[in-house]
Order: C-alpha cells, then structure tokens, then sequence
C-alpha cells in the first residue's frame, strides 16, 4: 500500500499571533514555522503502518511557499520516504488544496490519503472531506484509532457524544485527532539521511488547478479583549460576588 | 433567496445547534427550509416545523442516515440542493464532516465556523484558536457554511412549517456504520449547558472529577475538561473544550486546575462569567477569568459545593 501525507507548515502552535495594524491579515514576519501539529500525527500514523509492514512507502505533499520545503523534510526525517513540493506563495483554500491533491492522487494512485483534522491556524477543517468528495472516495474523519483488516479499514472517530466506528473498503481518507497517536521526535541520523530522500518541485501550473480564491479577505481583526477581573480571597467571597455581583449563581 | 438548514439531531429531538443556524439564515434573508436527515425521525421534523420563520421542513430517512454517515449525508443534500443561494448547517462534528464534502462537490469554498453574518455574502469566522477574526465575502454562486452555534441566538418556536418527506438516494454505500460508544449522562450537554465546570491536569487523576461533578449536579452545569486531562485519560474525549475540541460560552464557566493555553482560550473565552481556580497566581487563565481563586482545589471546589449549599442549592 502506498500512503500519501499532505503536510502544512502553520505558525508554530506557541506562537500568540498579532494583527497587523492595517486590519490586512496577522503578523507573520520572524515568527517560529512548523508542521501543522494534526500533520505530524497523520505522518506518525503513515510510518507506524509502514512499521507493521501494512505499507510500502510513504508519499508527502506539501502547497506552500519555499519554506514548506522543511516542513517535508521533517516528515522526511521521521520516515516518510520521498516529498512533493507544490511551490507557491499565492493564498490557497482548502478547496484548491484538495483540487492540487486530488490530481497528484490521480498520478500517485495512493491507496489511502492521511490528512490532519485541521490546520491550527485558518481553522477550516475542510481539506481532508472535500478531496474525499472529489475522489468518491469514503472516509473516516477525527480518527483517534485505525485498525486494517485486509482491503477493509476500521476508524474509530472522536465525535460530538462519544467514538464513533465506521468501516470501508480502500482507496480512503482519514482525518486525525489529537490522540490517534504520539508523533516521534526525528533522530539527528535521520535527519542527515532525510537530506538525502527525494523532493520533486512542481508547480499549481502543473496541475491546471485554478488558485483563485473564493472568499475574499475584507478585514482581520482583533478579537474583543477580555478584561482580566478580580481576585478573590476566599471561596465564601468568591460564592457571594458570583450570586450578588454577576447574578449568575 | 432561499436557505436550506440542515439539522443536528439525535433521531429523537432537534438539538438547540439547530435553532442558532436558523437564526445566522435569518440574517442572510430569503426563505428557510430546514432538512431533517435521520431515521426514525419524525417527531424530530414536527419539532423543527415549530421553530419560527421556517416555511418547510424536508424528512430523509435511511439507516445510514440515522448514524449521520457523510457520503449518505453529501449526496442527500446534493439532491435537493439545486435552487438553494445557500446551505447551513451547525458546526458540530456532523457538520464539519460531510459539509466540506457538499462544498466541493458543488464547486464552491465551506465558510467554516462562522460566528457572524454581516449580509448574505459576507460572514465573519475566528481563526489562528480566535486570535484574530477575519471577514471574508464569498464570490461562490452557493453560499455553504457551517455556523458556530453559541454565537447565535437560539431561535424560538412560532412556526407552522408543512412537512414533506423527500427520498434519500441509494449512494452506493461506501462506508459503513460499525458502532458507536456514547458518553451517558442526565447532565445537560457541553454546548447548550448554562453552566459549565471544567478540569485539568491538575484534577490529578478521573477520580477526582467527582468533586467537580458534585457542584455540576448541585448547579445543574455539564463538565468539561482541558486536552491535558482528556489525553492522560481523566475523561473521556467529548469533555474536551478549545480549539480542537469544543466551543462553549456558557453564562458561568469555572476552570479549574487548568492553565488557560491559547488552545483552551479557544473554547470558553466567549462565556459571560469567567471563574478561575487555580493555585499557581502567575497562570495565564486569570488574565481572562472575572473572578480568580488562587488555591488549592482539593481544598477549594469542596468548600465551594459547601457555601453553594448554604445558599440553596
Ligand atoms: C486573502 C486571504 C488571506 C489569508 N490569510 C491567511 C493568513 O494570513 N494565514 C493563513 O494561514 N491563512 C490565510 N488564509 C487562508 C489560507 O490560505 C488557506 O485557506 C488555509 O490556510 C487553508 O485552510 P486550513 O489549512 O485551515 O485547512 P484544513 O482543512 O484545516 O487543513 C486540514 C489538512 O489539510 C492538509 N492541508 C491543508 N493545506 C495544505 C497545504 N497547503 N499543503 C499540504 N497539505 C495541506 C493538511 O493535512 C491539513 O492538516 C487567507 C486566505 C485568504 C483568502
Ligand atoms: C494542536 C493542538 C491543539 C490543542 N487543542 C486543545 C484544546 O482544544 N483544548 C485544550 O484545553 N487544550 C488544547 N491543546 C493543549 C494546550 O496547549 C495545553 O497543553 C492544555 O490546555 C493544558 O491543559 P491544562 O491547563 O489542564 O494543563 P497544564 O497546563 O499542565 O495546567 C495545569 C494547571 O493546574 C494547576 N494546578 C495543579 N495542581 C493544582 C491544585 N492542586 N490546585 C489548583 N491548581 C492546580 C497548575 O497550577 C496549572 O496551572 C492543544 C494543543 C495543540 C498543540
């Protein structure tokens, strides 16, 4: 089996982003890159089935700027086998995205597609359904377990009330949760062997995918601040401001 | 103009989520229709035909339905959708998951999570965990979007929608349903609680959630918790409330032992009452709560149960 791992580099999960002044968009001059958290677990998720001799190898994608390049070289490095970089500084929506994967799905012929639940900074929880719309294929999202069982893959997803568990035959997308696994650090041997491991460059051109976005940006602003309250001393305080002040007990 | 909702639902009652995207397709003007896909859903279809300025309500029934599979849920929807300018759905893990796929099938971009509607092409959602909200007008022919649902007002019953039953197509069933493993409670649900008690890592272990629990029954509140404590396992994942997990604003939010990440900011920032108990005064939670205990739970949260007795409860 061959499992192909979209990767999105995202401001660093610690990083409190900014405005910028003009309302355009957020601050991202100097501020700490890395991979989308979901994607590192999608990629863990890919090696650990590479691990059980469940696939052969391990195909990562990256759309994005030249900086992107290190995000798949950190994939790279915990054991993804070759890279795909789609260059591009243009904004690109999910539905782009999942436009761009489902052509190189079409090239690749991957039988299962592992993608993060969202990407933690435009939030959209879109990508990984909408290529799944685009291929017909089934999929199995918020997974916080996979188990194969010959062409059939049973996913256990983290749902609103409780798991869920659904089944299906492959060619398939999975979404990750948070605790479908641990993500491995890379080891500094194999992240001098990944520098080695192929990257093709490609192009949004190659594909004949249209960029242009749907949604247009009118404004980015900052959320209404909360003001910090007070302090407390003691609980009995604490149970008569809640009743008396806030009139919410 | 004409708006299709499509509700969340259990089979067996329509859920509040419902009422708040009823409220964001008011906003965008036209006409609304409300989509009950479910099976053995009937009552839950007379109870959407209530919901005030809904004209017509759809029932769909079928097995795969009534588990809310997505491939069943996207080509539903894309049978019926033709003549909509626009189809919402709340953002709950139904929602965001076969949403997308309608969005991609009909060539257009899902508005995720919206928690404004400025005109009916224009919304606005929070991104980067709600550091920052951007407005974005939409150019698409469709207008498909999931709605954040505590930022809307539920809207009320007053209605008298017909009902009409519509056939869900034979898809080829594609994925299956295998099983699913609830969390049972008679607490109210995180989403809809008025009232919401949550707790950390430094709960210590799941045990100790009965002490939170204790006060979530005197006060009629849900529990909820941190990712911290649902991946060491205190709780099971549904309390998981932030960025990831799920987004409250309740009118009293009490976090206890809990840090306040920018990921669980994420989920309760938006409560109208903050409380914060915590023994550590330099945590980053008291820079939002309104009121802050710096204390040690174990001490704290039973005395608090004792006072919340002497006045009544
Ligand atoms: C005018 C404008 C300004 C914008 N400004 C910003 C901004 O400042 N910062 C910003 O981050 N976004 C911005 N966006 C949005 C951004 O370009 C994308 O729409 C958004 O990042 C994609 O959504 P997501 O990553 O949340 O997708 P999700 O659906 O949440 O992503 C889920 C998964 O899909 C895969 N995936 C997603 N994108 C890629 C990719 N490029 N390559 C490989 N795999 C991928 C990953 O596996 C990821 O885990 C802007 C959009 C517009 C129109
Ligand atoms: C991709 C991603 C997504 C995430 N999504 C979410 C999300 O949706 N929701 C979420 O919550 N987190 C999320 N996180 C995790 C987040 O970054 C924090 O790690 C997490 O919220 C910390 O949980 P905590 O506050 O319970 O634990 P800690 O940060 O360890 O805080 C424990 C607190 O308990 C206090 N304490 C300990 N003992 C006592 C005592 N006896 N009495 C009083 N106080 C005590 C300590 O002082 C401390 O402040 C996400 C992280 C990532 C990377």
């Amino acid at each position: 089996m061959k499992i192909l791992v979209p990767v999105k580099r995202v401001v660093d999960y610690n990083v409190k982003v900014r405005v910028k002044p003009d309302q355009t968009g957020v601050d991202l001059a100097n501020v700490k890159m890395s991979m989308n958290p979901f994607c590192e677990i999608a990629v863990e998720e890919a090696i650990r089935m590479k691990e059980k001799g469940l696939a052969e190898e391990i195909v990562v994608v990256s759309i994005g700027p030249a900086g992107a390049q290190e995000t798949i070289r950190t994939a790279l490095a915990m054991g993804a086998d070759r890279g795909i970089h789609v260059t591009t500084d243009a904004i690109v929506e999910p539905l782009a995205v999942a436009k761009i994967l489902a052509k190189i799905a079409g090239e690749e012929s991957p039988e299962l597609i592992i993608l993060g639940k969202q990407a933690i900074d435009d939030d959209a929880n879109a990508t990984g359904q909408m290529l799944g719309a685009l291929l017909g294929w089934p999929q199995g999202t918020f997974a916080s377990k996979v188990e194969k069982d010959g062409d059939t893959l049973k996913v256990t997803r983290e749902i609103d009330g409780g798991l869920q568990t659904v089944s299906f035959g492959l060619p398939a997308i999975v979404t990750t949760d948070l605790r479908l696994n641990e993500p491995r650090y890379a080891s500094l041997p194999n992240i001098m062997k990944a520098k080695r491991k192929p990257i093709d460059a490609k192009a949004p051109e190659d594909y004949g995918v249209d960029l242009t976005p749907r949604l247009e940006v009118l404004k980015v602003a900052e959320p209404p601040k909360r003001q910090g309250g007070v302090k407390v001393e003691t609980v009995a305080e604490l149970v008569s401001k809640l009743k008396n002040e806030a009139g919410v007990l | 103009m004409a708006t299709l909702v499509i509700a969340e639902h259990d089979n067996k009652s329509l859920n509040e989520a419902t009422r708040a995207a009823v409220t964001a397709a008011k906003k965008m003007g036209g006409d609304i229709h409300i989509l009950v896909a479910g099976q053995g859903a009937k009552s839950v279809a007379d109870e959407a035909a209530k919901v005030e300025g809904v004209a017509k309500v759809m029932l769909a029934e079928s097995d795969a339905l009534g588990h809310k599979m997505a491939e069943a849920l996207e080509s539903l929807v894309l049978s019926i959708a033709e003549g909509y300018d626009a189809i919402l759905a709340p953002a709950s893990t139904v929602g965001k998951n076969f949403m997308p796929r309608v969005a991609a099938k009909l060539d257009v971009m899902l508005i995720s999570d919206i928690t404004s509607v400025e005109s009916a092409d224009t919304f606005i959602r929070p991104i980067y965990a709600g550091n920052a909200l951007m407005t974005v007008k939409s150019s698409d022919k469709v207008k498909v979007i999931t709605v954040r649902p505590t930022t809307f007002e539920k809207a009320g019953d007053g209605g008298s929608a017909s009902v009409e039953t519509v056939s869900a197509p034979d898809a080829a069933a594609k994925s299956a349903f295998v099983s699913e493993e609830l969390s049972k409670s008679d607490r109210p649900e995180l989403g809809a609680a008025k009232i919401v008690i949550s707790g950390g890592r430094g709960m210590g272990n799941g045990e100790n959630f009965a002490i939170l629990e204790k006060v979530a029954d005197k006060l009629g509140a849900a529990v909820g918790a941190s990712r911290a404590a649902v991946d060491a396992g205190f709780v099971p994942n549904d309390y998981q409330v932030g960025q990831t997990g799920k987004v409250v604003a309740p009118q009293l939010y009490i976090a206890v032992g809990i840090s306040g990440a920018i990921q669980h900011l994420a989920g309760m920032k938006d409560s109208k009452v903050i409380v914060a108990i915590n023994k550590d005064e330099e945590a980053p939670i008291f820079s939002v709560a309104d009121y802050g205990l710096v204390a040690d739970l174990f001490k704290a949260v039973p005395e608090f149960e004792e006072e919340l007795s002497k006045i009544g409860y």
